[in-house]
């Protein structure tokens, strides 16, 4: 199970990436998709709805569990994977390329309230004990 | 599959394990002014008495010669149906999660699923629902859930006035509005004069009944096609055994129905003074996900050989709680075993035939009771086996009369349509015969033409010092 220093994360098992443009990418972590097992289905956000920050916003579905996927941050969702739509195992395969939704932050700084890799790493440890 | 109740033993060590005094701690976080407190029942009694007290009900309903309809229809089951539903292998409502144990069930769902599908011209079928009403409202809470932005359906006014309240009590408290589309009074269905009005405004869906409350025909084509042209979805009401005759609604217009449900009864269930029944629901594959309840898939085993399962689990309760497609999850497991029986008895020739009758027997019932002078056919569209006929006298007392001669014949309809005056809705099924049929015509003649002529003794009316 990975956990990339470059990544900020949420108590609530997804990833977010700080892009260019200000906006971020949001998917869901190796540890969430290992507890989901194999992907069946992703239902992401449609573009331009705006979301309040731990908003439930998407589902991701396996064989055996769906779980909400929420908003890390109040915003604007600007583009779904729509690769996924297909293709839902990608997340499995790789949890840290298989994005599911980009967000335009309503205020950026709040990417820094987030959680590093240590701290999430930590998050992990106390719920697999 | 036999059931193994819990022993006292057994329920201890649970309680113990988990750390908790009783059972009834378990439900602690259900606030006490919610609970219903003490169930205010009789006392057990034993089998003799139970059935005793169930023959004594069930004489209540008395032995009738069948002329109504309104969503409950008499039809013949073939006898190998229950014959067969009520061997030990199948005989259970219960949900069969564990596959390795429930391949028979799961397999029979499947060719219910199948055949339903066939018969609606749609994709995907669960397998069933409450009933037919619920069912409706189930589609309609499905439509508002795929539509995301519209939290209104436009609902004819010829829909079953039941179902039409039955999905405002389910819907309601979730802020969706039921908007009514007015029908044209002389031909008794949906007019594309009143959808004009509706023009440009959003809806999550549009209901078509088929045929509609009146047993008449709606113009499914032109209703459809004008949903689509809006955006709107269309939630076809079907009667199923119509379908053997009527073009599935998988056809309807240029593209066809979106979803589709309907009361499942008239496929092998008995009326059974009212129920149980069961509701069933088809869609396109691209809705699946918002379909609620059971699905039984096709899959292989570990060996790569086919076997049944029930899939896309994760929209239902047991997984998805309160978030769930429907959390109201009862499936009939066993009436859907007795429709499948029925319709792989009958066939798609059979069910036309079947279909065919029930017309024709409508139709021989409707010229006879209309040479009666002062009864019409209230409305001039075509219908399948069912029709609203308008009387010259108060309605009531002409079925108190009918009653009188173990004629059922029956719903008044002017309770929920006012504006229809004294009117009743009759049906014949493929079980009256022509001496049936006759039969009622000639009580009906005389009921109305001695009602026309004024009481014909009155010296038998009862004085208000009578003892009457």
């Amino acid at each position: 199970m990975t956990i990339p220093a470059d990544l900020k994360y949420t108590a609530s098992h997804e990833w977010v990436r700080r892009e260019d443009d200000g906006s971020v990418t949001v998917g869901i972590t190796d540890f969430a998709q290992q507890l989901l097992g194999d992907l069946v289905y992703v239902e992401p956000p449609e573009a331009g709805r705006k979301l309040a920050a731990a908003e439930e916003c998407a589902v991701v579905e396996s064989v055996k569990s769906a779980s909400d996927v929420y908003a890390p941050l109040a915003g604007e969702v600007t583009a779904a994977n729509e690769e996924l739509s297909g293709a839902p195992q990608l997340i499995n395969q790789d949890a840290y390329g298989a994005w599911i939704f980009r967000l335009a932050p309503d205020n950026p700084a709040d990417f820094d309230t987030l959680l590093d890799a240590a701290a999430y790493q930590a998050v992990v440890d106390a719920e697999a004990h | 599959m036999p059931f193994i109740p819990h022993t006292d033993a057994d329920i201890r060590a649970m309680l113990a394990r988990i750390g908790a005094a009783s059972v009834e701690e378990l439900f602690d976080e259900i606030p006490a002014e919610v609970r219903c407190g003490e169930l205010n029942l009789p006392a057990a009694l034993n089998e003799m008495a139970v059935t005793r007290l169930m023959e004594e009900r069930a004489a209540q309903d008395g032995r009738w010669l069948n002329f109504s309809g309104a969503g409950a229809y008499e039809h013949h089951i073939p006898a190998a149906v229950w014959q067969l539903v009520t061997r030990g292998e199948l005989y259970s409502a219960y949900t069969p999660y564990q596959a390795e144990a429930s391949q028979g069930t799961l397999q029979i769902l499947y060719e219910f699923q199948s055949m339903m599908a066939a018969l609606t011209g749609m994709e995907v079928s669960n397998a069933t629902l409450y009933d037919g009403a619920s069912a409706l409202a189930e589609a309609v809470l499905m439509a508002v859930r795929a539509h995301k932005a519209a939290r209104r359906i436009l609902v004819p006014a010829t829909v079953h006035p039941v179902w039409q309240a039955v999905t405002r009590t389910i819907v309601g408290a979730q802020g969706i509005e039921l908007v009514t589309l007015p029908y044209c009074t002389e031909g008794g269905h949906s007019v594309a004069e009143a959808l004009a009005h509706y023009q440009g405004q959003e809806f999550a869906a549009l209901v078509i009944p088929q045929p509609n409350f009146f047993g008449v025909l709606e113009e499914v084509d032109l209703l459809t096609d004008w949903a689509h042209s809006q955006g709107i979805r269309v939630i076809a009401v079907v009667n199923p055994v119509s379908l053997g005759l009527l073009k599935p609604p998988g056809h309807w217009g240029a593209s066809g129905a979106d979803i589709v449900v309907g009361e499942g009864q008239p496929l092998g269930a008995p009326l059974s003074s009212g129920g149980p029944y069961f509701g069933f629901m088809t869609c396109r594959q691209e809705l699946a996900r918002q379909m609620p309840g059971r699905i039984v898939g096709r899959t292989l085993d570990l060996d790569g050989k086919p076997g049944f399962t029930l899939t896309l689990q994760a929209r239902e309760q047991h997984i998805r709680r309160g978030k769930a497609t429907s959390n109201i999850c009862t499936n009939q497991g066993l009436l859907a075993s007795a429709a499948t029986l029925y319709m792989a008895l009958l066939g798609p020739q059979g069910l036309q035939k079947v279909a065919l009758a029930c017309h024709a027997n409508t139709r021989a019932l409707l010229e006879q009771v209309t040479a009666i002078p002062g009864v019409v056919r209230l409305h001039s569209e075509p219908y399948f086996h069912e029709a609203v006929i308008a009387l010259d006298v108060p309605a009531q007392e002409v079925l108190r009369a009918l009653r009188a001669q173990h004629l059922l014949g029956r719903v008044d309809v002017s309770r929920w349509y006012p504006e229809l005056g004294d009117a009743i809705l009759v049906c014949a099924t493929e079980t009256r015969t022509p001496e049936d049929i006759q039969r009622y015509a000639e009580h009906l003649g005389r009921i109305v033409g001695r009602r026309n002529q004024g009481p014909a003794c009155t010296k038998l009316k009862p004085s208000a010092a009578s003892k009457w």
